[in-house]
């Protein structure tokens, strides 16, 4: 059994907050979050056992990190997805837990645009950061959502203030070097009547053996503001994963989601969009692949609370080997939400007869006047499809690999910056090899 | 010059015998076509020639230049020079249609021979407006949404730009309506030379209004009963294939169920 004490106290975590000159409630915030982390139970993502995965066991909760002095520094799998060469940047760089390098536009700046780390905003705007942090996510959803906030170490705040419209992405990059535990916080709060778009990605330069990395995303679309969120997550074999992305919207505001979730390791993977607003709307694609041994469970939910919502979840996956992976599609519509649509689709393509895919779909309606749909299969490469790329010419790897893209294709497309993009095709391209 | 020659070819699909000893002889420069109604074992000649995996051949040989084609792969038939044009195309999603014709054309010219993006195009532009597709039809997914026409143009944008030596055209004029079976057929006639030999199979003489063929086949119970000139699609046009039977004493020319 998995040692269930905490490897960190009370007092730890005050000399911690106090040693980054943390504001009280932050403080409080921690030593509450701890106090629950000792007895609220882990999260139970469906068909996944998790109780003997490692998400609490670990003896450093920080390392230090040198910021960089300029990109150029960077090891070459991070450079390539940073244009290096654009005067005015909007990146993020952090090194495990430190805020290595950030540049933001001086025209978003004079706009109001906040992108920084988080303990700078923490610092700097207390009071903003205070009103979002763990409001989407709670800390008492379970253990890993409560250790979460009592130990939270690194992340990006993102404010964009109201009527201010961004076209251009914001970029994060989180390099995985050699932290033994990330606690990874991003705030993304779009102010009424903005539009934003950001787009991360997480990505190891190590292979550790034993890593825990525990993200929390919090996204806020405020009346009808606008966010688009891309995300690639790459971390490495031995990385075990906890990733909660939770959006909220207020009135007729747009959330979509783009993540390619590429992680070696086991992952755990919440997406929850709950939509508060009327007249709002959610949008939700996922690609994953799984290979090795690795298990995997992706849990994507949208939850209407507001009339006239429209929720779409899209969830394809890949799984090789003797990889696992479970998907779990959820559309709720709960009692009032009225004229609300839910829709998902999920699509397994199985490349081995040893690996396991589950695709769940799940509509769970409390409104009558709604409408919803689902789909959802397991299956392998369609022989029919084989043989019509291989009439032309196509060898069948190449056949095979085409038709694995194709199926891919629907998030790739989606992301916005050209480097990222390119990335995930690479590492796409690696994994199913 | 190409020759395909197929010789006491016997093909069974799950275990039933569809092709019952079928010999041909396709040349270069020739265009054949194989008549006959529905269930007589026509699209099992063009899914063996091509190796569809569901069709086992039992008996007999297909020889390409002397090749054996019955030991080839499907993808290395297609680079010996054979093309298939399907009568239900695949659809294929995410895989836009210049990605997957680039690819096609690269794989005939092998690594380090590929053709170049701006060649590539220039021919891709022109054959397209010659088959009068919209050009957005290369950057749509592959056969995906196409209506019924649209992916026999896609069929025949294919044949252009791949330029086999022999190629198989199964049903290429059904579900077309006459505009469309004027350009399908347009396509086609643009690839007659000398050294380009074709198989049409249709069970309506109206396409051999468009392309003329050298050789009319006739096809029942899985065999090739009668062949002729251009003037036997006339006759079978005008008379349907009562006589055929009559002349042969066959009663039921069916040798496969309908799909």
């Amino acid at each position: 059994m998995i040692e269930t004490k905490l490897p960190f106290d009370q007092q730890y975590v005050r000399s911690f907050s106090e040693g980054r000159g943390e504001p009280d409630w932050l403080l409080n915030v921690r030593l509450q979050a701890l106090a629950q982390a000792e007895q609220l139970p882990l999260p139970k993502p469906d068909k996944t056992k998790i109780d003997r995965w490692n998400f609490t066991q670990f003896s450093t909760h920080l390392v230090e990190s040198a910021p960089l002095s300029s990109l150029e520094e960077l090891p070459e799998q991070v450079k390539v997805l940073i244009d290096i060469d654009e005067q005015q940047k909007n990146v993020y760089v952090q090194r495990d837990h430190t805020c290595a390098y950030v540049s933001l536009a001086d025209e978003l700046k004079e706009k109001g645009v906040i992108f920084t780390d988080l303990a700078t905003a923490v610092r700097e705007h207390s009071d903003l950061v205070q009103k979002y942090f763990m409001d989407g996510v709670k800390v008492n959803e379970h253990r890993l959502t409560a250790l979460h906030a009592a130990l939270v170490n690194s992340g990006v705040f993102v404010y964009v203030p109201k009527h201010v419209q961004i076209d251009v992405p914001l970029q994060a990059v989180y390099v995985h070097e050699k932290a033994e535990a990330l606690f990874n916080h991003v705030i993304i709060v779009a102010d009424v009547g903005s539009k934003v778009t950001y787009v991360e990605n997480y990505i190891s330069t190590c292979e550790r053996s034993e890593a825990i990395v525990n993200i929390v995303t919090e996204v806020f679309a405020r009346d009808d503001a606008q966010v688009f969120f891309g995300a690639v997550d790459n971390l490495a074999k031995g990385t075990t994963v906890y990733v909660n992305r939770r959006g909220v919207t207020g009135r007729h505001a747009r959330i979509e989601w783009a993540l390619g979730l590429m992680n070696d390791g086991n992952t755990i993977s919440e997406n929850i969009t709950r939509l508060i607003g009327d007249g709002s709307v959610g949008d939700t694609k996922t690609v994953v692949v799984s290979r090795g041994e690795q298990v995997q469970n992706f849990t994507t939910s949208v939850i209407h609370y507001g009339k006239h919502t429209e929720g779409y979840i899209l969830k394809h996956g890949v799984v090789k080997d003797e990889a696992t992976s479970i998907f779990n599609g959820i559309g709720k519509i709960e009692h009032g939400a009225s004229k609300s649509n839910a829709e998902q689709e999920s699509r397994v393509l199985m490349l081995s007869p040893k690996g396991r895919g589950d695709a769940n779909p799940i509509l769970l309606i409390d409104e009558d006047d709604v409408t919803a749909g689902h789909a959802a299969s397991v299956g392998r490469v369609d022989p029919t499809q084989l043989y019509y790329l291989m009439s032309r010419g196509i060898p069948k790897t190449e056949a095979e690999r085409l038709i694995i893209h194709g199926f891919l294709a629907p998030v790739v497309n989606e992301i916005p910056i050209e480097r990222v993009k390119k990335q995930l095709i690479e590492v796409i391209e690696r994994k199913v090899k | 010059m190409a020759t395909l020659t197929i010789k006491d070819l016997h093909v069974a699909i799950d275990g039933k015998e569809i092709l019952r000893g079928v010999n041909l002889e396709i040349k270069g420069g020739e265009f054949h076509a194989i008549m006959g109604p529905n269930g007589t074992g026509k699209s099992t000649l063009s899914a063996a020639i091509m190796g569809h995996p569901k069709y086992e051949v039992t008996k007999g040989s297909i020889t390409l230049d002397g090749q054996d084609v019955l030991e080839m792969e499907v993808d290395e038939r297609a680079r010996a020079g054979l093309f298939l044009a399907m009568q239900y195309p695949s659809e294929i999603s995410g895989v836009t249609n210049a990605d997957f014709l680039r690819s096609a054309i690269n794989a005939r010219r092998g690594e380090g021979n590929e053709i170049s993006l701006m060649k590539f195009i220039r021919q891709l532009d022109e054959k397209m407006a010659f088959l009068e597709m919209n050009p957005d039809m290369a950057h749509r997914y592959l056969n995906e949404g196409f209506s019924g026409g649209e992916k026999k143009r896609n069929e025949i944008l294919q044949l252009m730009m791949l330029q086999p030596k022999i190629a198989i055209l199964d049903e290429i004029d059904s579900g077309l309506d006459i505009d469309a079976l004027k350009v399908v057929a347009k396509g086609v006639n643009e690839m007659r030379n000398s050294e380009f030999g074709c198989l049409i199979i249709t069970h309506y003489q109206r396409l051999l209004n468009y392309i003329t063929p050298d050789y009319v086949h006739v096809m029942m119970q899985g065999r090739i009963v009668k062949s002729g000139g251009p003037e036997l699609a006339q006759r079978l046009e005008a008379e349907g294939y009562d006589w055929i039977k009559k002349e042969l004493g066959i009663e039921d020319e069916v040798v496969e169920q309908e799909a």
